[in-house]
């Protein structure tokens, strides 16, 4: 269980970091550590005592089988971590094109300007 | 396998130290390279839970966000934003966050959540005992995401393309001239 | 972007095969060994960027160019698509009915292995596009950029 609660520590300090920050940057740098932390959390959901990488190899009979960690969360993670990093790119632009427009990374500036 | 409790208790006790870190300093360079410190230790930790896939894509793309978060932002400006912290704000947020964690621990701590190490496996144990036989891929992962769930997928082909898009669209510099002009023409 | 010392420079053009070799060996045992489609595509994508990074953008435009890549990532998209619908001549869409060869060797498990080939081409194609539209921003307007590649 001790696992678990890491794992939400880190997702928790990511969201501070979101909420609390007021550098833009240090805003995305929060969202990449709550990515990390549910991929975490998902691949440790799968794991079993034991377990052994999901790759057949020849000669493996159903017991050998059946000590297979849950490839199903890996397979999803799998697709998540690649999502991360498209979704950190489309941030990074819209904070270039923020600095650009406003001349600061600053969030208090920004709303203060916009008013 | 022995067990490797305390290898991963290491890398989640380095993961969070190195989080605090990224999040606290002020010098923008350090917080992007903390920030991908921990990036690695979570490679290493896949790799430990039995994750081989996971670890390799991990490690490249924490080299790509590495690369992208330095030239992309701190290049352009590294200047610590040094206004006063907002300390109601920052206490407020604190003690809501570790209300959250308490009840969110109260409520995985009652239910029937599986202990760490004991999975449930009711759809996977399919997967893994017909995905050999059934699709002639070896590795039981690629079998899951390419052929028992190619409609996932495919939705995340869809939401890289429309990500890496709307990047390149925010990016280009002289769409919005065009059109000035082509209205006023 | 200027390029990087002559030592940076040198060895980068030793290496840049290598990391694409390695990346394609990636892709094609995906289905096999650890790996895949994203896997691979990353790597693909790092060794451009790496010659990028080293030696300049002229250089790696003179490789893999910017139009390239706009049809490297399309394509990909599409071949993906093309795979599942060619299960639908068959059932129901992604159904894999190409043949599935014996165990454990390369040209085996059907539509896993093309699938694997579209999905790294548009992964190393949009990463690739992202990086020198982040990259090359400052300096250039993105479309003018393109339409020089063009001319």
């Amino acid at each position: 269980m001790t696992v678990y609660f890491l794992c939400a520590v880190l997702l928790m300090m990511g969201l501070y970091c979101l909420v609390a920050k007021k550098n833009i940057v240090k805003k995305v740098i929060g969202i990449v550590i709550m990515d990390y932390a549910v991929n975490l959390y998902l691949i440790i959901i799968g794991y079993k005592h034991g377990g052994l990488a999901p790759i057949v190899e020849p000669g493996m009979n159903a017991q050998t089988l059946g000590r297979f960690v849950d490839p199903l969360p890996q397979a999803l993670v799998l697709t998540s971590i690649v999502i991360g990093l498209g979704v950190l790119s489309l941030m990074v632009a819209m904070c270039i094109r923020m600095y650009e427009k406003h001349g600061t990374f600053d969030m208090s500036q920004i709303s203060k300007l916009r008013g | 396998m022995e067990n490797i409790t305390p290898q991963l208790y290491t890398l989640l006790v380095f993961m969070v130290v190195g989080s605090i870190v990224a999040i606290e300093t002020r010098n923008l360079l350090s917080a992007v390279i903390s920030v991908s410190a921990v990036g690695f230790a979570l490679s290493i930790a896949f790799l430990f839970l039995g994750a081989p896939d996971i670890a390799i894509t991990q490690l490249v793309v924490e080299v790509l966000v590495l690369i992208i978060l330095i030239r992309g932002t701190i290049l352009i400006d590294n200047t610590a934003i040094e206004t006063h912290r907002d300390t109601l704000a920052v206490v407020t947020s604190l003690i809501l966050f570790g209300l959250l964690l308490g009840f969110g621990a109260m409520i995985f701590g009652s239910s029937g959540f599986p202990e760490f190490g004991e999975p449930l496996m009711r759809v996977s144990r399919v997967y893994v005992q017909t995905g050999m036989p059934s699709t002639y891929a070896a590795n039981l992962v690629t079998a899951i995401i390419l052929d028992f769930r190619a409609y996932d997928t495919l939705g995340e082909v869809a939401v890289l393309f429309t990500s890496i898009l709307g990047a390149l669209a925010l990016l280009r510099k002289d769409g919005k001239v065009a059109r000035e002009e082509v209205v006023s023409a | 972007m200027k390029g990087m010392t002559l030592i940076v420079r040198t060895i980068t053009d030793f290496v840049v095969a290598f990391i694409v070799v390695f990346g394609a060996y990636i892709v094609l045992y995906g289905h096999l060994t650890p790996g895949g489609g994203f896997a691979g595509g990353v790597i693909i994508a790092c060794a451009f960027i790496l010659l990028m990074l080293a030696q300049g953008k002229e250089v790696a435009f003179s490789r893999f160019g910017e139009k390239t890549a706009h049809v490297l990532d399309s394509t990909g998209a599409l071949v993906f698509l093309a795979i599942g619908g060619v299960g639908l001549t068959a059932g129901f869409f992604f159904k894999n009915v190409f043949g599935r060869g014996e165990p454990f060797r390369l040209l085996s498990s059907g539509m896993i292995l093309p699938a694997n080939i579209a999905i790294a081409f548009k992964v190393v194609g949009s990463l690739y596009l992202v990086f020198t539209a982040l990259a090359i921003f400052r300096r250039r307007s993105f479309r003018s950029m393109i339409e020089d590649e063009l001319t």
